[in-house]
């Protein structure tokens, strides 16, 4: 059933909606959120896709999955990374509060919708710089409780990061500070439909529902994700502008000093910068957007000790 | 005045953005240091950081300042964005008053923000001239984080009528006033009415306060008045009026008037009949502090904030 979750009267003629489907009942409950970044749009197709698969087999489903498409509608719908006219970044907003202003308003209301489910994931796609495996970020001090549960998600890749202060405004931390345990998902790239990815993941939602024991029908076998900490990542930014070209294909193992592209002078026809790994592992981020300027993140690399 | 480029940064298809800096005074000491736009639309602060450059380069040049006074003014850090009419970073749409204090080895912003950060590193005093980031104007005023470096006492030599404290929220620990604060500096956000248009008497304002600031702490010649005492209040005791649907907001108090409990604030219109849908009012005596820019509001926009009377 679909239903609203916020509804805020915009100024001309038109309310925002913020809606779910809230499919089957009982007393667990998954939620799955995407659509918070309007750029990021990999979780469209795992909405649509666990939306049909459920209503389909609505006897096997214990429990209620609620799917949120759209955190944020009117930046979905104007291809806007932030929330229109404020251009807030929507996943800085939050607890937010049901007294202030818009912004806070809306995340005060999600956050009471999502409060007490028995598990949140929140689906984002890089952005429209960068592409990325499938993984699961998770904040060092939740990584007792989530890991475990990350696990079940068929992701490639579970990155533990160090906290930081800035990043307590999301809501992944926000629910995960009042108990809601919340896993943020990362796949694909902005502005595009990495369907395989959705797949993957649509398999790792289905194995976390059988988990749970919201799902009765056989699921298919989870691969082993990588399990890393920041320390075992290594980050390789631009050093010049210009347009980069990648020597190498994404989510391939690469060697310490290997060539992983150029970044090229279109004016000149000189290379700029020939870039190296400067670690053996997995190329688990790559740049896809070309053009770079001094600082543009090109790639990242898991090796080193894990 | 010493002019000096602090630092550059090159850009694809473009010139290279250079970030240039003033200098008065005595060379071997740092006092001051003031931060104007880092944002694309800023344009009255780097207006009025030009406007200061005038007037300290005629203090210098009357042997105004004091032997231990040295002053260093940054304008602008982002032109880049601003010739192309954008708000925030113009290639990624980040804002590098998020990225502080920046890092060396990163991104594009946090680059820029580890370069603006080292310059202004070892000041005594500094002063962030600097924007609302909600769309609206308000009452000119000086805004001090509190980390438990800060000492609002300091602001009363700006001779403005407010001072505001404020409590830190998680994504205020990426600002320039929270890490100058952590980083030894004693740190003051300068608020003027405008953002995107230049107004000059806010402006003459704004620079009057940075002259009084500097003559209170014994490094300049008095010249800008005696000013007012400044209420220092916090951020919370800002009466928020909400609008609760939207529609077309026909303001009917002014920025800076005063209003008692019940006073007619604005009306929300219907914006295709015109039918009022809404009367914005006061629930407490006060001073509107604050007033949403746009005619077009949105229900949960902040409309107003008024500041109650004293005791």
């Amino acid at each position: 059933m679909v239903k609203h979750v916020v509804q805020v009267p915009l100024a001309a003629g038109e309310d925002l909606m913020i809606q779910k489907n809230s499919i089957g009942s009982g007393p667990k409950r998954l939620c799955v959120v995407t659509g918070t970044h309007g750029d990021e749009l990999e979780g469209q197709y795992v909405a649509w896709r666990l939306n049909r698969l459920l209503q389909s087999k609505l006897s096997h489903l214990h429990g209620q999955v609620d799917i949120y498409p759209a955190l944020n509608p009117l930046g979905i719908s104007t291809m806007t990374r932030g929330m229109p006219l404020s251009e807030l970044d929507m996943n800085r907003t939050f607890p937010g509060s049901s007294q202030g202003p818009m912004s806070d308003y809306i995340a005060a209301k999600l956050m009471e919708d999502l409060a007490g489910a028995d598990l949140c994931i929140d689906i984002h796609a890089s952005n429209i710089f960068l592409r990325e495996i499938p993984q699961v970020r998770i904040n060092v001090n939740t990584a007792d409780t989530l890991v475990p549960l990350a696990k079940y998600l068929n992701m490639d890749f579970i990155w533990i990061h160090e906290a930081a202060t800035v990043l307590e405004s999301t809501l992944a931390h926000s629910l995960n500070a009042i108990g809601t345990p919340t896993l943020v998902v990362e796949m694909g790239i902005g502005m595009r439909i990495t369907r395989s990815y959705g797949d993957q993941l649509l398999t790792g939602i289905l194995s976390i529902l059988s988990h749970l024991g919201m799902w009765d029908l056989p699921v298919m076998p989870v691969a082993p994700p990588i399990i890393s900490s920041d320390g075992a990542v290594s980050f390789i930014n631009a050093q010049v502008p210009g347009l980069f070209f990648p020597s190498t294909d994404h989510k391939t193992h690469v060697e310490e000093g290997q060539e992983l592209g150029v970044i090229a002078d279109p004016l000149t026809g000189q290379i700029r910068q020939t870039i190296h790994s400067p670690a053996s592992g997995l190329l688990f981020t790559l740049r896809e957007y070309p053009v770079v300027y001094e600082g543009s993140l090109i790639a990242r690399i898991l090796g080193g000790s894990l | 005045m010493r002019e000096n480029i602090l630092f550059s940064l090159d850009t694809p298809y473009r010139q290279s953005l250079l970030v240039k800096g003033w200098y008065f005074g005595n060379p071997e000491q740092k006092s001051l240091a003031v931060m104007g736009a880092m944002r694309g639309d800023e344009v009255q602060q780097m207006y009025i950081c030009a406007q200061l450059i005038q007037a300290l380069a005629k203090l210098e040049q009357e042997g105004a300042l004091s032997a231990r006074c040295g002053i260093l003014v940054i304008p602008c850090a982002n032109q880049a964005s601003m010739n192309v009419g954008r708000r925030f970073w113009a290639a990624d749409n980040t804002d590098i008053n998020r990225m502080f204090p920046g890092y060396g080895e990163g991104e594009t912003t946090q680059r820029i923000a580890q370069r603006i950060f080292s310059a202004l590193q070892g000041y005594q005093y500094g002063i962030h001239v600097t924007s609302l980031y909600v769309p609206g104007r308000s009452l000119p005023h000086v805004r001090i984080m509190e980390t438990g470096y800060d000492h609002p006492e300091e602001a009363n030599d700006f001779g403005l009528p407010y001072t505001i404290l404020r409590k830190p929220h998680p994504y205020d620990t990426t600002t320039l006033n929270y890490n100058w604060q952590i980083w030894d500096t004693q740190a003051f956000s300068l608020y003027s009415e405008e953002t995107t248009e230049v107004d000059p008497i806010s402006a003459r304002q704004a620079v009057d306060a940075v002259l009084r600031f500097l003559a209170g702490k014994g490094l300049c010649r008095p010249v800008a008045g005696a000013g007012e005492v400044t209420r220092i209040f916090h951020e919370e005791e800002l009466h928020n009026v909400l609008a609760t649907t939207g529609g077309l907001l026909i303001q009917r108090l002014a920025l800076g008037a005063h209003a008692a409990a019940g006073d007619l604030l604005a009306d929300v219109l219907n914006p295709f009949t015109g039918a009022v849908v809404e009367h914005l009012r006061t629930q407490v005596d006060g001073r509107v502090f604050f007033i949403h820019r746009s005619h077009l509001i949105n229900g949960h926009d902040v409309a107003y904030r008024i500041l109650p009377e004293q005791g």
